[in-house]
């Protein structure tokens, strides 16, 4: 077996790893948001009517999904001053991101909706909260991976881990679209 | 260093490790790289110290052994527990001021313990010892242990992250063990864990900080078993030797990699469940909890909760955990036997597909658990069909296991003993699944010592008995030494039959009715004439106990002083782990790894007593296990 080879198999492999990771997270919002279900079937529940807030954040972590895209996009074609700029621009929408979803908590107190009140509430400032935490570890590596990828000298290997980076970055802004869209519906 | 050097810069090979075959040990590494690529590992990598080798080591074979190790403290302290425990139940009456010595006396006023020490007993005997030893102490040593070996890879994909959880699952130990020496006492609402009792802090002392350290403890385990279960999967869906199909794994390898998925999908719910309870104890949410009046406190503040969507999401895991905690020792038997009865194992397909169907259906099962929770008996009905049918993968586990040993010319060892037993203590324990996979049935014999029974036998003991197939087993390669022979044979008996005597007794009990989690059955007059049952049961726990020091001595001694391994292949056995050398260095085989040319079970084949699995198809040859 070629050096190359044996390094695709690795790589492969690490691709592969992060799939099972993802794929257990998301049996954690499964689990989540089944409960946030079945207690609504129960009736008695407050339904809550988002912020604004969080309708902007959405926006915010799309784009960030958008600019974290064309940044690998200038990685790939060895356009590195603009990957810079894009990879540094996703991850200041991430923290925007945070930024808004803690402005929306705040707002949603506001209205009345509290953290200890009816479990409508309740789960979603949870559910909302484990999203963030996921954020939070994102761009904790995030941060890794771009001060390596824009501090040390070009190399092919760094594709690998900015698309590594890249796919679980797509993962928490599509699951944010999914619990977005999933709280605002009334299923019963 | 030239190859090398082109790939990887400024890397240095470790030179600590015998290895030959430089280009593809680099690589294997190479993702090690990927992960702590800041540049500090080219510093003294060829210094190997006493840290790198035995604590912070990164050596599948040294983390599946500090695996074990760390299991066998915990075995010692959960098994120790239940001791205290059947005391209770057993002696009432004759005081145990040891429990005042270590725990504080008021726990146990002139010895004799309070009903809030009796519950932080059980709880934290059923919590270590599904968790800390038959779920990490089973699947981290021998998935560590056996995935690379097995399959032909230097080490996991990812040794790194192994690592990681190994140290992980040692934090959610150390937090445990302190709860045990906090004020209030470690967490004591049983290993379920269910609301309102474990989600009101007030509800009970160990309600208290036992039970937050409970939470916490748990969510570095299950952290823990995600990183290693992640990296099993990848490891051999990815990394396996050159002709190693998907086939031709060892049934070992087939039960680790179905045990790690099942517990890649369901340690995130109970994550969840723990989550929510946390926010409940602590936020003052209402998740679990509705109105509740408490004598003392009056009215609490929480409103329109449900403690039912708990034992769901429990459950969710709790059912698929208790195969996480089997599985493993299936595939343990499953080879142990093959070797020993010296000849195939009957239907090598048939034992794959019988685990798969198990693992699916495992997660349509669980609220047969909630039989008497209000569950709407049509959805019960649903649930009694689904749980039945796990019987069948079940038969054909046992059936296949029985007839490999079908007039075999069989070699009894240790190993052997045990994996027999295991089938006898699978074939009772999952009888009376039987019973209570029927509502009708369970709705009497929920909650009695018949669950006791049931479980203990069909898991409890029998996962034991897979892990200690596994240890006599594969002792010789983890430290090129043999356990004592003799001892093993004393250790099985005692445990075999004495196990039996624990638990057996426990079924007539559950019938009549005997609840379980009691600290005292002395006020029930109808319970009064097994008086003399529970002392045997516990005398015959004590005994077992002290059997299982006889195995503690033996690993200890045998570690030093054991007959020394001379022979690569002593069980001579098939799979490729016996090809390395006797004490493999980091990296596993000097040479090129092996090529796979056929099956596990080409035992007896073609007037051939064994043709391990690095032997070339002869011509016309055909693979006639199927
Ligand atoms: C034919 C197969 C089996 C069936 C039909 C079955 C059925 C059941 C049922 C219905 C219960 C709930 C009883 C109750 O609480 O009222 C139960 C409890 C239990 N079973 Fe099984 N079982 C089977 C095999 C197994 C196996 C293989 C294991 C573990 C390896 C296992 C472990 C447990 C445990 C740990 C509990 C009790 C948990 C607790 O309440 O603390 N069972 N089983
Ligand atoms: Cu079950």
């Amino acid at each position: 077996m070629t050096l190359s080879e044996e390094n695709k198999k690795q790589a492969n492999a690490q691709r592969f790893g992060l799939y099972l990771g993802l794929a257990s997270i998301a049996m954690l919002f499964t689990a989540l948001t089944s409960a946030f279900l079945v207690r609504q079937g129960a009736g008695n529940w407050l339904f809550v009517n988002l912020p604004i807030q969080f309708w902007i954040s959405t926006v915010v972590i799309i784009l960030s999904s958008i600019t974290f895209y064309y940044a690998k996009a200038a990685h790939a074609s060895a356009n590195i001053s603009q990957y810079r700029l894009l990879i540094w621009t996703t991850f200041i929408l991430g923290i925007a991101f945070i930024l808004l979803q803690y402005m929306g908590w705040l707002a949603m107190a506001n209205t009345g909706v509290y953290l200890d009140g009816n479990p409508g509430g309740s789960f979603i400032y949870v559910i909302s909260m484990v999203h963030v935490v996921h954020v939070v570890l994102g761009l904790v590596l995030l941060a890794i991976v771009s001060i390596r990828t824009t501090i040390k000298s070009h190399n092919p290997d760094h594709l690998h881990k900015i698309g590594l980076m890249a796919t679980y970055w797509h993962f928490v802004d599509f699951l944010w679209i999914y619990l977005f869209i999933f709280f605002q519906i009334k299923f019963f | 260093m030239s190859e090398k050097d082109i790939h990887h810069g400024h890397h240095e090979h470790p030179k600590g490790a015998t290895i030959t075959d430089h280009v593809h040990y680099q690589d294997t590494e190479g993702v090690i790289r990927f992960e702590e690529d800041h540049g500090h590992h080219d510093a003294d990598r060829n210094k190997k110290n006493f840290i790198h080798t035995y604590i912070f080591s990164t050596d599948h074979k040294m983390i599946g052994k500090q695996f074990l190790i760390t299991g066998i403290f915990w075995a010692l302290i959960g098994g120790g527990l239940s001791n205290i425990f059947r005391m209770q139940l057993g002696f009432p009456d004759v005081p145990l001021h040891f429990i005042g010595a270590i725990f504080g006396d008021k726990w146990a006023p002139n010895g004799v313990m309070t009903p809030d020490f009796y519950n932080m007993l059980i709880t934290m005997h059923g919590t270590i010892l599904v968790f800390f030893v038959l779920t990490a102490g089973l699947s981290g040593t021998f998935a560590n242990l056996l995935i690379p070996l097995q399959i032909g890879a230097r080490d996991m994909a990812s040794p790194v992250l192994n690592m990681l959880s190994y140290w992980f699952f040692f934090l959610a130990g150390l937090v445990m063990f302190i709860s045990f020496f906090v004020p209030s006492g470690a967490a004591g609402v049983s290993w379920v864990f269910y609301p309102p009792l474990s989600a009101i802090r007030e509800s009970s002392v160990g309600s208290e900080t036992g039970a937050d350290l409970w939470l916490v403890s748990m969510s570095f385990f299950i952290v823990s078993s995600l990183l290693g279960g992640l990296n099993y999967i990848t490891t051999i869906l990815n990394l396996r030797a050159k002709g190693m199909s998907m086939a031709k794994l060892p049934l070992t390898i087939w039960a680790l990699l179905i045990t790690a998925i099942l517990g890649l999908l369901s340690f995130p719910v109970l994550l969840g469940a723990a989550i929510l309870l946390m926010f409940d104890r602590s936020m003052g949410t209402s998740f679990y909890l509705d109105k509740i009046y408490m004598s003392g406190i009056g009215a609490m503040p929480h409103e329109g909760g449900n403690p039912i969507l708990y034992q769901h999401l429990f459950w969710f895991l709790g059912h698929p955990e208790v195969y996480i905690v089997i599985l493993p020792a299936f595939g343990i038997v499953s080879e142990v036997l093959a070797v020993n009865s010296r000849k195939p194992i009957f239907g090598y397909r048939a034992m794959v597909l019988s685990m798969l169907a198990i693992a699916a259906l495992a997660f349509f099962v669980w609220a047969h658990h909630m039989f008497v929770t209000g569950l709407n008996p049509f959805v019960g009905s649903v649930f009694v069909f689904l749980t039945l049918l796990i019987a069948i993968p079940s038969a054909i586990k046992v059936f296949n296991w029985i007839t490999t040993m079908w007039r075999a010319n069989i070699r009894y060892t240790p190993a052997m003993m045990f994996s027999v037993g295991f089938v006898s203590l699978f074939i009772s324990g999952g009888l009376t699944g039987i019973f209570l996979g029927n509502s009708a049935i369970d709705i009497q014999l929920h909650d009695t010592y018949f669950i006791v029974a049931h479980f203990h036998i069909v898991m409890g003991v029998a996962a034991f008995f897979g892990m200690f197939a596994g240890v006599y087993h594969w002792f010789p390669k983890m430290f090129g030494r043999f356990m004592n022979r003799t001892m093993g044979f004393i250790h099985f008996w005692i445990t075999f039959v004495g196990s039996y005597c624990i638990f057996w007794p426990m079924h007539y009990q559950g019938m009549a009715g005997v609840p379980r989690r009691y600290y005292s059955h002395g006020a029930f007059e109808s319970f009064n004439k097994f008086g003399g049952l529970s002392e045997f049961i516990t005398i015959a726990a004590i005994v077992v106990f002290l059997a299982q020091l006889l195995f503690v001595f033996n690993y200890l001694y045998s570690m030093y002083r054991g007959k020394k391994m001379t022979d690569l292949n002593p069980w001579k056995a098939n799979t490729i782990e016996w090809t390395t050398p006797i004490n493999p260095g980091h990296g596993n085989w000097d040479g090129p790894i092996p090529t796979v040319h056929r099956g596990p079970y080409d035992y007896g084949k073609d007037g051939e007593d064994f043709i391990p699995q690095t032997v070339p198809m002869r011509p016309g040859e055909t693979t006639h296990h199927g």
